[in-house]
């Protein structure tokens, strides 16, 4: 049986004696004799090297692929090695949230600095220290627009399908109404979304690159959001944003997204990283933890977690959010990531991605698959039809260890990013061919 | 210390990625990224040794004794790390065919039949992230219980008044009206209050167990049944489940469904503020409700579902994955006997240290604690101007965290101190002597404690300008 | 010692009146500023918002606690104090020229306190 705990036995007995009992048993008799639980049914514990052999065992039984051709929310890019090292770090690791800002200097100026990254990659004023996921990000960011007269949360129908579904649990629960507008030809259309919008509309929610990979016209999108009066909150790609026009370029209130690609693992879903930036108007919707610069007694600067009393410790039911812990060493983790990367590598990143999904895309043209939403620009996803059985073409991949794109509406989402190599789409390519029959 | 864009110099960079093998795209001008995107332009060297400086000035579980109320800072053993960091876990898409994935959703289903015997329980989601995600999803399965019986009259949830801020913010959220019941002498829950309380109206209770004064409630069984008979749902928090794990289980004293902290009780670290974990768990009446997907064996092989009225999600995929790992390993090392011995030395741990200060600091409730106990400096407020804040403080320079201060609100100048099984009786014995110190540092020299900390990298902040002139980003 | 001016009207929970060009004014008052602390922050409603009688139509934000402040009176806001926005300590350092609301269209009133009578309620509080 493996232990954590220091003290022997002796030891223990000892430390009974000083608060004056006898058995460790005697701790527990303030619990009702009815409800004591005498052995738990699990099984005996075991030393280090038989849970590594456990743990080992059930990681093998998951088959990692050579190569993935799949995205739909989680992205599997180049993780540079010093990333993993900082993160690995025990007192960035080990750590609380940091409430004594006296010696978490280090944590809180990570977060000042993941802040000050992601305002710039978005475009945006202020950013907060992260929340779980991006699903979350979008449902925290809708509600941050609630107003006396507008609680009507709109979603286009081209959003990745998990985060609608996030998005209807979190306003659900509030009673506030969410109307998902259907999507012509996988994008957002401007009419829908004109027919959607009501005077009592407080957010509209898009995603650019949206869940088939098209670019959303957001520069016609967002004045239609706004002649209403209600807020735009924008979901976005982040490795994109090292080409493609930011949030605040465009317009949007709010930037939100799945901070995943900035350096963490696929890690089957989690933990993943939700971002939320937006206009200094907005400053003290945001929910979750910020982190403010300021001076100590002797004007040296500093970090320190502010405007808290937006949080649920202060303000209780009347907190707009419930967070309280949130994904710190995955900000970290985007924070050392953007840092290496440089403003070039994520240009270089955001270029290889779109290249090689446009490689691709041409490739698997030749051979009858046809993009479905047209001549719509894309970043690095795209969806095409099928010509023929997709269980029998993703088999078939996968045989040769590739993990093909995903089967959505009939037709087969593919995603390609700095990943995946000319070679390897060629391999691919050769396999799709065979399948074809050409 | 300078910030990461105060190191940049323009053409610096880590050598990352190739060259494009292909040719790159043409993208229309008007959907390019015009603003300027400042990165930092950094040598790996640099970068590096930027967060080894940072690291110096982050005080972790390792750089000693972490006493912090409520948080439950043990030990994370180094194994958990190394399992989460295998590639079998690391490297697999979420969207992978489930046969590809067997051994993952294996971690899942063996974690949940482990936590189902912990807690009493007949189901468990690990879709929350983090507590107060589970205390949202939990209250949401309560929601649905009654509005699919009909009861959308049911809209109110009972808290106590020494709750956590997360409570009522997540009941808040979920929908319900809270209403927040005193405490009686004791910290306990007052029954009359309760009983005033409930009514055709009560959705449900939440409570933690032992509570926030770190007191098991003696009336616990009493509780869940007016709750029960007033035909309400009773929820339990598990932030406080490393005193009691192995020895009770909320699910025998009459709770209906229940969160944990796999960040807290199942040794997983706390990353600075997360990545947590908030698996929710309930009894066989509540499953249908539960988010989807949900893991299920079929004979020898793993299959998702969907609950027949489920919730929906409140989070994509199936959570915090590789902290479940870290949470299944730390399980399965300590197995049968070492979880109610990880709890009893919690117990243990805390009732010593309690005694070794009792006498030069107020105890809050003078009696038998479980794993956590709160002090209160109002007599030393009172009578020698320091205050809690100026013991926390003070604590820092001998490199010590601080116990978790001013909560719960209903003590006056509290401490909450929780030391955990994973110190030893030298390490409680010097921090008790470093507490006893301080004390008398009260009186020998009280504008000292005012002034600390005086060896941390800086002094106390100036919260108040931060608040008013928020700073929140770098200018270039 | 907290400052009541004798020529305001109060409320028990800690907010002063006064009646200016058919106007109510509505500040908080010295006692509750210092219990607040260093205020870093004040929510304050819109032009032409509606308040009504014991309603929170405000909050005030320390750096650890927030704090409602409930309107004596019920009509519509007619102004408010923009000048908080940019620098709430304006409360602390004078409380009473701090104004936060001015009131017009008063339907009703809360039942005010005198000076004299606002002084025992906090003196009942200091207790």
């Amino acid at each position: 049986m493996g232990s954590y705990i220091p003290s022997t036995g002796e030891e223990r007995q000892e430390m009974l004696k000083t608060i004056g009992l006898s058995s460790m048993d005697q701790l527990y008799d303030v619990v009702p004799e009815e409800v004591r639980l005498h052995s738990l049914d699990i099984p005996e514990g075991m030393s280090e090297m038989e849970v590594s052999r456990h743990m080992e065992e059930l990681a093998g039984k998951n088959h990692v692929f050579r190569s993935v051709f799949r995205g739909a929310g989680a992205y599997r890019h180049y993780i540079p090695a010093i990333v993993k090292s900082v993160t690995g770090k025990e007192e960035f690791l080990t750590a609380y949230t940091p409430y004594q800002a006296e010696i978490s200097q280090g944590v809180l100026q990570s977060i000042f600095e993941y802040q000050t990254q992601m305002c710039e990659l978005t475009g945006m004023d202020v950013s907060n220290a992260s929340v779980y996921d991006g699903a979350s990000a979008a449902a925290e960011a809708v509600l941050m627009c609630q107003e006396r007269k507008r609680s009507r949360v709109i979603i286009s129908g081209t959003a990745n399908p998990q985060v609608i579904e996030t998005v209807k649990t979190y306003c659900g629960s509030r009673n506030v109404p969410v109307t998902v507008i259907p999507a012509r030809e996988y994008s957002t259309d401007p009419g829908e979304l004109k027919n959607a919008l009501t005077e009592d509309t407080a957010a509209v929610y898009i995603q650019s690159p949206n869940y088939y990979g098209v670019i959303e016209d957001m520069e016609s999108l967002i004045p239609v959001i706004h002649e209403s009066g209600a807020k735009a909150v924008m979901g976005v790609n982040p490795i994109s944003l090292g080409l493609l026009k930011t949030p605040g370029e465009l317009g949007a209130d709010i930037a939100v997204g799945e901070g995943q690609p900035l350096g963490m693992p696929v890690a089957f879903g989690g933990p993943y990283l939700g971002f939320m930036t937006c206009r200094q108007a907005m400053m003290r919707r945001l929910p979750g933890r910020i982190v403010g610069e300021t001076t100590d007694k002797e004007g040296r600067r500093c970090f320190v977690l502010t405007l808290q009393a937006r949080e649920q410790h202060i303000r209780r039911e009347k907190a707009s959010s419930n967070i309280c812990s949130n994904e710190a060493l995955c900000a970290m983790t985007a924070s050392v990531y953007l840092a290496a990367m440089g403003p070039q590598g994520l240009y270089r990143a955001a270029e290889s991605c779109a290249a090689h999904a446009r490689y691709l895309a041409a490739e698997l043209g030749k051979l009858g698959f046809h993009i479905l939403s047209g001549e719509r620009p894309f970043f690095h996803e795209f969806l095409t039809d099928c010509p023929v059985d997709s269980g029998k073409l993703l088999a078939a991949l996968a045989k040769q260890d590739i993990l093909g794109g995903l089967p959505v509406d009939g037709g087969i989402l593919w995603c390609c990013t700095e990943c995946n190599s000319k070679a390897d789409i060629d391999r691919l390519v050769s396999i799709v061919k065979e399948v074809c029959g050409k | 210390m300078k910030l990461l864009f105060e190191r940049s110099r323009k053409g610096r960079q880590c050598c990352i990625l190739p060259p494009c093998d292909v040719e790159t795209a043409a993208f229309d001008e008007s959907l390019l990224r015009k603003a300027p995107l400042h990165l930092p332009e950094i040598s790996e060297v640099d970068l590096g040794r930027h967060y080894t400086e940072l690291a110096k000035q982050t005080h972790g579980v390792n750089d000693g004794f972490y006493p912090l109320g409520s948080c439950t800072m043990k030990y994370n053993p180094r194994i958990d790390e190394e399992a989460a960091a295998l590639p079998g876990f690391t490297g697999i898409h979420p969207l992978q065919e489930p046969e590809s994935v067997q051994g993952a959703m294996e971690v899942l289903y063996e974690t949940e039949q482990l936590l189902k015997e912990i807690t009493g329980m007949d189901a468990m989601t690990f879709q929350p992230a983090a507590g107060a995600h589970g205390e949202y999803t939990g209250l949401l399965l309560i929601r649905s219980y009654h509005l699919h019986n009909g009861n959308k009259e049911r809209n109110k949830i009972i808290v106590p008044d020494s709750a956590h801020g997360t409570n009522p913010a997540s009941a808040s959220m979920a929908g319900f009206e809270v209403i927040s019941v005193k405490s009686d002498e004791n910290g306990g829950v007052d029954l009359d209050a309760l009983r005033a309380a409930v009514g055709p109206d009560t959705a449900g209770l939440m409570l933690t167990n032992p509570n926030t004064v770190g007191l098991f409630d003696p009336n616990i069984l009493k509780i869940t049944e007016i709750v029960h008979q007033a035909g309400g749902l009773c929820y339990y928090d598990g932030a406080n489940l490393n005193a009691v794990m192995g020895h009770v289980r909320p699910g025998d004293l009459g709770f209906d469904c229940v969160h944990l902290n796999l960040h807290k009780t199942f040794a997983a670290p706390h990353g600075g503020g997360g990545p947590g974990s908030g698996p929710v768990g309930c009894k066989e009446f509540l499953t249908q409700f539960m988010p989807a997907p949900l893991v299920k064996k079929e004979e020898d092989h793993f299959e998702f579902f969907v609950p027949e009225n489920s919730m929906g999600r409140v989070k994509s995929f199936y959570g915090n994955f590789l902290v479940v790992v870290k949470a299944l390993t730390y399980i399965r090392t300590l197995g049968k006997e070492g979880i109610p011995e990880a709890s009893a030395g919690a117990v243990l741990n805390a009732n010593y240290l309690m005694k070794k200060l009792s006498g030069v600091y107020d105890m809050a409730f003078d009696t038998l604690c479980m794993h956590e106990f709160v002090m209160t400096l109002q007599r030393q407020a009172h009578e020698k101007g320091v205050t809690a804040m100026d013991v926390a403080k003070r604590l820092l320079d001998f490199g010590i965290h601080p116990p978790t201060m001013y909560f719960p609100l209903i003590v006056h100048e509290a401490l909450m101190v929780e030391p955990t099984e994973t110190e030893s009786p030298e390490t409680l014995d010097e921090a008790a002597g470093i507490f006893l110190k301080i004390m008398e540092e009260a009186d020998t020299d009280p504008e000292s404690l005012h002034q600390a900390p005086h060896s941390c990298p800086i002094g106390r902040p100036d919260e108040v300008t931060a608040a008013r002139k928020p700073v929140l980003r770098y200018q270039f | 010692m907290s400052v009541i001016p004798a020529e305001l009207k109060y409320s028990k929970t800690h907010e002063w009146v006064k009646e200016e060009d058919g106007l109510f004014v509505i500040g908080l008052t010295d006692y509750a500023q210092s219990e607040l602390g260093d205020i870093v922050f004040i929510n304050l409603p819109e032009e032409g918002d509606e308040v009504s009688v014991g309603e929170a139509f405000s909050d005030v934000e320390s750096v650890k606690a927030v704090s409602d402040v409930y309107s004596p009176v019920s009509g519509v806001v007619a102004e408010i104090n923009e000048e908080l926005q940019d620098n709430p300590a304006l409360v602390n350092e004078d409380p009473y020229g701090a104004w936060l609301i001015k009131v017009r269209d008063v339907t009703e009133q809360e039942e005010l306190l005198d000076a004299a009578g606002y002084e025992k309620v906090v003196a009942e509080e200091e207790a």
